[in-house]
């Protein structure tokens, strides 16, 4: 990362953070915030990835991932395709392999892929030969959501990762963006602590680079920045938590937490936000809390992400 | 008459002589020449074994002969130096009647009429839906040995004890495989630090060990043997510990798998080494080796579940459970021999002598007039395990495409040569 000149990316799909080195990483925030310039122009459109085609196939519900992905690949000319479950042949019991394969032979240079299987987009990795991004599988990862949370922290903290400590709030069990986060803020020297009621704290997590705590209270401490994660309603159902109500009493970030905390703490959510359960209206609306600039950056990032993988094999070349 | 010369039984040489069907004798080897006009052959080099029993397979007929079916997995039984194999109920139909069990009877006598034998498991429960006991005696009389309801495991203690009771009047001994349905309710692997990281739902160790002290408790209350499949975690060992030391007639079986990999195997959501139960942590694989060792689990058997490739070929989530076994178990086994995990006379023990002892089958061991149920093992073959080498129609095995060491040569049953 010395000479940004010299380096060029070595990844043929983005599967999960912890396959980035931080020199990747690096040159990625250093990307997107190019790419955000972009993006405040009167005329957000640039030819770098014109006459590409990008596929957004999005086996699960989305709409922010997906609309991110779709403006991103826009603004840099790219030709989107969207296919989703109920669009797609997995409807009529035909295999994920197979679907992957008749996308590929319409030769696209990139497909995202959203599914609710953890390890989904590394199956199709592993069958296609087309570029792979990682949307979202099941409970495991979700590599853009983390950077460009990251890319958020970076502009809020002047670059200055290491030492900083940071608390993940929530439902970690079942959360994608838990896992892909704690790979990127420990690479920069992020203390990470973790907090929600046991039933919600994934197996073997007193094995993760991570404190845990069921006490809020105790968890933010004197932190510097709070990902707040979504609790989906249906724990409820499946007897992970007696109702609502009491997580909200327990685990719901109010600015009386926030007092705990670093003076200058930011808060992020990966959206959509349940005000009142996981988030309190108030902590929703502080000037630190960067939820919007979370979804600005998610189009920074994602152009990053695919103009990297679009135009991989010509780089090797320069 | 037959002759086996020069042939190596538990690194001594030694000289086998066959006659009807049966062992003659077995000496040291050149102490006594062979009769005049008798067939001899040269097993100078080759381990001989007795034939093994493998007390739990799935051989997926009738209803998925696409994965396997009687003929071929009754080849890689044969191959792999099985002279016996207890097949499980989950077909379709179900073997819940007396013309399914007569039915795989008849197609084994059809494809092997001079072996391996086959015995058929009874389905505990009609469609093996945990709901009506399946009419045992009937199928008894058509030929079963054992009763379970393999994969479906009973939630009911109370009908976990009626099939236990009304089963002992029989004489059929309940197999049953562990697992509380509602703490492994939609699992994919092991509840542990690899299936948090892979963000996958796990099963706990203590859905099995429950389920086994159920069953030990209830083997207890009503004086009948209840024998636990498929051993998983180092908690059922504990209980079944517990059990024998109360003098209760339980017994237990684990699969060469179990006491050589781990959760790790599923990294990168390896798909081919998803199997039911699932593979535990090395705590448990260590407690494992030891149960073996000591005696508290006392059969090894293959838990032989094929799976067509494309059936393995999917997301982690929706592939089937299940490794095909029968080719492999003997290599693994004389693997873990060669790692002093193992003497070759545990093998024996394991693959042959107990669960003979458990089911109530003929065995060989070697003494005259013991049925002549032996193989020759080469231990210097060496193969890749593949589609091409595997009599098994499936290879869905962990240790596919992996060179493999060791590999029978000859098999006989009753005397007559297989191959």
């Amino acid at each position: 990362m010395k000479d940004d000149n010299h380096y060029y990316w070595p990844h043929k799909d983005l599967l999960d953070t912890d396959c980035l080195g931080e020199a990747d990483l690096r040159h990625l925030l250093h990307l997107a915030s190019g790419f955000q310039d972009i993006n405040l122009r009167p005329v957000k459109k640039v030819p770098t990835l014109k006459g590409r085609t990008v596929i957004l196939f999005f086996a699960e519900n989305s709409t922010r991932t997906k609309t991110s992905f779709d403006v991103a690949a826009k603004r840099l000319s790219a030709d989107t395709f969207s296919l989703g479950k109920a669009g797609s042949s997995l409807n009529k019991g035909e295999s994920l392999k197979d679907t992957g394969l008749t996308l590929q032979a319409m030769h696209p240079d990139v497909i995202v892929i959203r599914h609710s299987s953890s390890g989904a987009a590394r199956y199709l990795s592993e069958n296609l030969s087309c570029s792979i991004v990682n949307g979202g599988d099941g409970w495991h990862a979700h590599p853009t959501q983390a950077l460009l949370d990251c890319y958020s922290l970076n502009q809020a903290w002047n670059g200055n990762f290491k030492g900083k400590t940071l608390l993940v709030l929530g439902d970690i069990a079942h959360s994608r963006v838990a896992r892909s986060n704690i790979h990127l803020l420990r690479m920069l020297g992020v203390n990470v602590r973790l907090c929600a009621p046991r039933t919600l704290l994934p197996a073997g997590v007193s094995s993760w680079p991570a404190s845990v705590h069921s006490s809020l209270p105790e968890a933010i401490d004197d932190v510097d920045a709070v990902i707040c994660l979504r609790l989906q309603l249906e724990r409820q159902q499946a007897g992970l938590l007696p109702d609502l109500a009491e997580y909200a009493r327990r685990y719901c970030l109010t600015e009386e937490h926030l007092r705990l905390a670093d003076p200058d703490v930011r808060i992020l959510h990966p959206g959509p936000m349940n005000r009142g359960l996981e988030i309190s209206d108030a902590v929703a609306d502080d000037a630190n809390c960067l939820v919007l600039k979370q979804v600005e950056a998610g189009v920074a990032v994602r152009m990053a992400v695919l103009y990297l993988l679009a135009t991989r094999s010509e780089q090797g070349d320069s | 008459m037959l002759a086996i010369r020069n042939a190596i039984h538990l690194d001594a040489p030694v000289d086998l002589l066959i006659n009807d069907g049966k062992i003659v004798t077995m000496t040291p080897a050149g102490h006594v020449p062979p009769p005049p006009d008798c067939e001899t052959i040269d097993a100078s080099g080759l381990l001989l074994l007795p034939a093994l029993i493998d007390a739990h397979v799935h051989l997926r007929e009738p209803g998925y002969e696409y994965k396997e079916d009687i003929a071929s997995g009754l080849d890689a039984a044969a191959h792999g130096g099985f002279g016996a194999v207890m097949c499980m109920a989950n077909t379709k139909p179900v073997n819940d009647t007396a013309a399914v069990a007569v039915f795989m009877r008849e197609r084994a006598l059809a494809s092997h009429p001079h072996g391996p034998e086959l015995y058929p498991i009874a389905a505990a429960t009609k469609g093996l839906t945990g709901e009506e006991m399946a009419p045992l005696a009937e199928l008894k009389a058509a030929g079963c040995i054992a009763v379970s309801n393999d994969g479906r495991p009973l939630s009911s203690a109370e009908m976990t004890r009626r099939i236990m009771e009304y089963a002992s009047d029989l004489d059929m001994i309940f197999i049953d495989h562990c697992e509380d349905p509602q703490l492994a309710k939609g699992w994919v692997m092991h509840e542990g630090v690899m299936s948090g990281r892979l963000g996958v739902k796990g099963q706990p160790a203590a859905g099995e060990a429950i389920q086994a002290a159920r069953d030990i408790m209830l083997a207890e209350y009503l004086d009948v043997p209840v024998h636990i499949a498929h051993v998983s975690s180092r908690l059922t060992v504990d209980v079944i510990a517990w059990g024998k030391k109360r003098g209760v007639r339980v017994t237990a079986e684990t699969c060469p798998h179990y006491l050589m990999l781990d959760e790790n195997s599923l990294e990168n959501y390896n798909t081919l080494a998803k199997v039911s139960p699932p593979l535990r942590e090395d705590a448990d694989r260590e407690a494992l080796r030891d149960a073996v060792r000591d005696g508290t689990i006392d059969i090894l058997v293959t838990d032989h579940a094929p799976h067509a490739p494309h059936e393995k070929n999917d997301t982690l989530d929706l592939a089937p459970c299940g490794l095909s076994g029968l080719d492999l178990a003997l290599s693994l086994s004389f693997r873990l021999v060669s790692q002093n995990i193992l003497s070759e006379a545990d093998l024996h023990r394991l693959w042959c002598d107990a669960p003979a002892r458990i089911f109530g089958l003929p065995c060989n061991r070697f003494n005259p007039g013991d049925p002549a149920d032996f193989c020759l093992y080469d231990p210097t073959a060496l193969w890749q395990a593949n589609t091409d080498n595997f009599y098994s129609k499936s290879c869905n095995t962990p240790w596919a495409g992996e060179m493999i060491a060791g590999r029978v040569k000859h098999h006989w049953h009753r005397g007559v040569k297989l191959f």
